[in-house]
């Protein structure tokens, strides 16, 4: 019993004579999960196909592009603004990994399994956000101010005109809201429990609201409303924090930055608080 | 120790798991045994926190799954062995899942020997077999040490010689003075393994004690008449005086006669004063798997008379001779039983080889079986 002596006195005393191990008993903790998560991650194909992805968008798309212009060209542009191209479809690999980092466990029934082995969800789950966003943040940016840093290396002739730290924060906001929205399509996948209909829902989410905002926009009773949907969606946010010019239509005010990056906040934030309460009510 | 009281679970209009109450005790392999649908799963469920139940409460060690300090170094539970993601590694599996409550990587190669799944440790689990992922799902519920396990089905699907080693494996457990819960749609199976046998039927429970007491209450002794050239007429004239000797008669497919409630040689004095000759007069034991077929019938879902595999859960179609309706109606009540008939077979009280109406019918054959003469 003294490898168990820093269990809680109520368990370890109702042992009944039965069987005691010689394997520590610490109590588990966030730091615990967090290695299991990233064990997880780590050996799965699917990790290394969507991250991969990611990388030869917006690396490859965005090298191609630096390559194929002149120090002219980024006048009126951030040297940033090539990665954005990749990442217009590489933000999709982001999320499609976010779903299955969850709605895998729940297709396989692995889940049974880890909340067996750990009844604490919402360290789990905490540990499943933490460990994917890092992840999903650390790739997005690494591709991003590569293919940024590329351009300002090698189209830093006197014709590109004058850039300042303003357009890196920016990218940097963008690489936050593609990891946002990964983060919403993990709260997704934990709420659907299911991979086909989690990626549905956040394809739909990210490519839907331009074309139904277009429509509503034709309109006069939902012209207005048409307008708000154009000016907020997540293709616009993310080209507006990329730093190119968010050409609101009739030439209405576009929203700020920061405008656009609370919105993708608050939504991922209820997602994510809604996925807390269901994971821990529900039976699995 | 699981202690489970009142435990029920409803799924909408639909009850799994019907106010079950029952101790798991340490040093024992209990057997949870009941037909497919019967709420083994769902239990195991609710014990392990996985679901909540509707009504009652379970606890491991006195405290419910949930609240337990560090829940992996005291349960290991194997619920499906297809619970993996297929793409892992097997050791990547297991190191995930050991990692979530801080258990030393090398625990991990230590499990993997165990169960003997030292080679595959660097495959993808998506190529295992079924009896690979059936090691490789014991090894998780190894991985803490725990002083509690569950397994719900671990020999499903199992060639006789992974049975075997599930079987050794689970005795060994118990012998080390661990709580192992079993479950198993097999009567022959858990009265090889399981020391203590808790029966289910439609999430009720249907009989809990031990296995030996079980073999003795349910597995009822009879004779096997044939009669001569296996004619009607002497089957009749025979069956007859059996009947009215106080014997049970039931007739087999092949024409013999089953009888109950008779000592041989009693058998053998009325055949000759019947002038009856006999071909077969032979002892006989009701297989337990009859005897669980019998308990568990009333409650086995989905059975339909129109069902064509109906016949199927009903091993030796045996019937009720004619005599027998002019002698005596066939359905006696319970506590009229004794004072027709010479000793009936134990737990099976009035009603030998019919099916019980309800799982109420079997706690009184239950009880009054221990006074009554063998
Ligand atoms: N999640 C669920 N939703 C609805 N019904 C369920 C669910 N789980 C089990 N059931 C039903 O409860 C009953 C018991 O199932 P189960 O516990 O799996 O039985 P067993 O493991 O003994 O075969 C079955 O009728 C099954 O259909
Ligand atoms: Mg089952």
């Amino acid at each position: 019993m003294t490898a168990t002596a820093d269990a809680t006195p109520a368990a370890s005393a109702r042992q009944d004579g039965g069987y005691s191990s010689p394997l520590p008993t610490p109590r588990p903790h966030l730091g615990h999960a967090l290695a299991s998560e990233w064990t997880k991650l780590t050996s799965v194909r699917s990790t290394v196909w969507t991250l991969g992805s990611l990388v030869a968008l917006v690396v490859g798309i965005g090298v191609f592009a630096v390559l194929q212009t002149g120090s002219a060209d980024y006048k009126s542009i951030p040297f940033v603004a090539p990665a954005l191209f990749g990442m217009m479809v590489g933000q999709l690999a982001v999320m499609v990994l976010g779903v299955l980092t969850v709605s895998s466990e729940y297709g396989t029934g692995l889940i049974r399994t880890t909340l067996t082995a750990a009844p604490d969800r919402l360290r789990v789950l905490t540990a499943k956000y933490l460990v994917f966003g890092a992840v999903a943040f650390g790739v997005t940016l690494g591709s991003v101010a590569f293919v940024g840093i590329s351009a300002a290396l090698l189209r830093n002739g006197p014709e590109a005109g004058y850039h300042g730290a303003g357009e890196w924060v920016g990218a940097l906001g963008g690489c936050l809201y593609v990891t946002l929205l990964g983060v919403l399509a993990l709260a997704v996948g934990a709420l659907v429990r299911h991979s086909a209909g989690g990626i549905a829902i956040m394809l739909g989410l990210v490519t839907m609201p331009p074309v139904l905002g277009a429509i509503l926009t034709g309109w006069p009773v939902s012209r207005e409303i048409g307008l708000t949907v154009v000016r907020y969606n997540a293709p616009m946010g993310l080209i507006q924090l990329f730093g190119l010019p968010n050409s609101g239509m009739d030439g209405s005010p576009t929203p700020s930055d920061l405008a656009q990056l609370g919105l993708l906040v608050l939504v991922t934030a209820l997602a994510v608080t809604a996925s807390y309460v269901v994971v821990r009510r529900r039976d699995v | 120790m699981i202690e489970a009281v009142g435990l029920t679970k409803r799924f909408g209009a639909k009850t799994a798991v019907d106010g079950l109450s029952f101790q798991v005790k340490p040093g024992h392999v209990t057997g949870f045994l009941g037909p497919n649908g019967s709420g083994k799963s769902t239990t195991m469920r609710m014990i392990l926190g996985l679901d909540r139940p509707t009504a009652g409460q379970v606890t491991i060690n006195g405290l419910p799954f949930r609240e337990l300090p560090n829940a992996q170094r005291h349960v290991g539970a194997l619920l499906d062995a297809k619970a993996v993601h297929g793409g892992r590694r097997a050791r990547a599996h297991l190191l995930s899942i050991a990692q979530l409550s801080g258990i030393p990587e090398k625990r991990v190669d230590e499990v993997l020997g165990v169960v003997g799944l030292q080679d595959a440790a660097r495959q993808r689990t998506k190529g295992f077999s079924l009896g690979m992922g059936q090691r490789l799902g014991i090894a998780t519920a190894l991985l803490g040490d725990p002083q509690v396990l569950l397994f719900d089905e671990p020999v499903n699907g199992l060639d006789p010689e992974g049975i075997l080693w599930v079987r050794n494996l689970m005795r060994q457990l118990a012998a080390e003075g661990r709580t192992v819960f079993v479950s198993s749609h097999l009567m022959s199976e858990m009265a090889l393994t399981a020391d203590h046998l808790i029966v289910i039927g439609r999430g009720r429970l249907l009989s809990d004690m031990s296995t030996q007491d079980f073999i003795t209450h349910n597995s009822a002794g009879f004779a096997r008449v044939r009669v001569a050239g296996n004619g009607p007429d002497g089957r009749v004239i025979l069956g007859t005086a059996l009947t009215k000797a106080g014997g049970r008669v039931l007739q087999e497919p092949d024409g013999a006669l089953r009888v109950t409630g008779l000592e041989l040689p009693r058998i053998s004095d009325l055949a000759h004063e019947t002038g009856v000759r006999l071909w077969e007069l032979s002892p006989h034991r009701a297989s337990l798997e009859e005897a669980y077929m019998r308990m568990t019938q009333s409650s086995v879902e989905y059975t339909s008379t129109d069902d064509p595999r109906a016949e199927l859960w009903e091993p030796e179609p045996l019937t009720v001779p004619d005599w027998e309706e002019e002698v005596q109606a066939p359905v006696v009540p319970a506590e009229t039983a004794a004072s027709f008939f010479a000793p009936p077979p134990p737990g099976s009280a009035a009603r030998p080889f019919l099916m019980p109406g309800s799982p109420a019918d079997l706690a009184p054959a239950a009880q009054n079986s221990p006074e009554e003469p063998r």
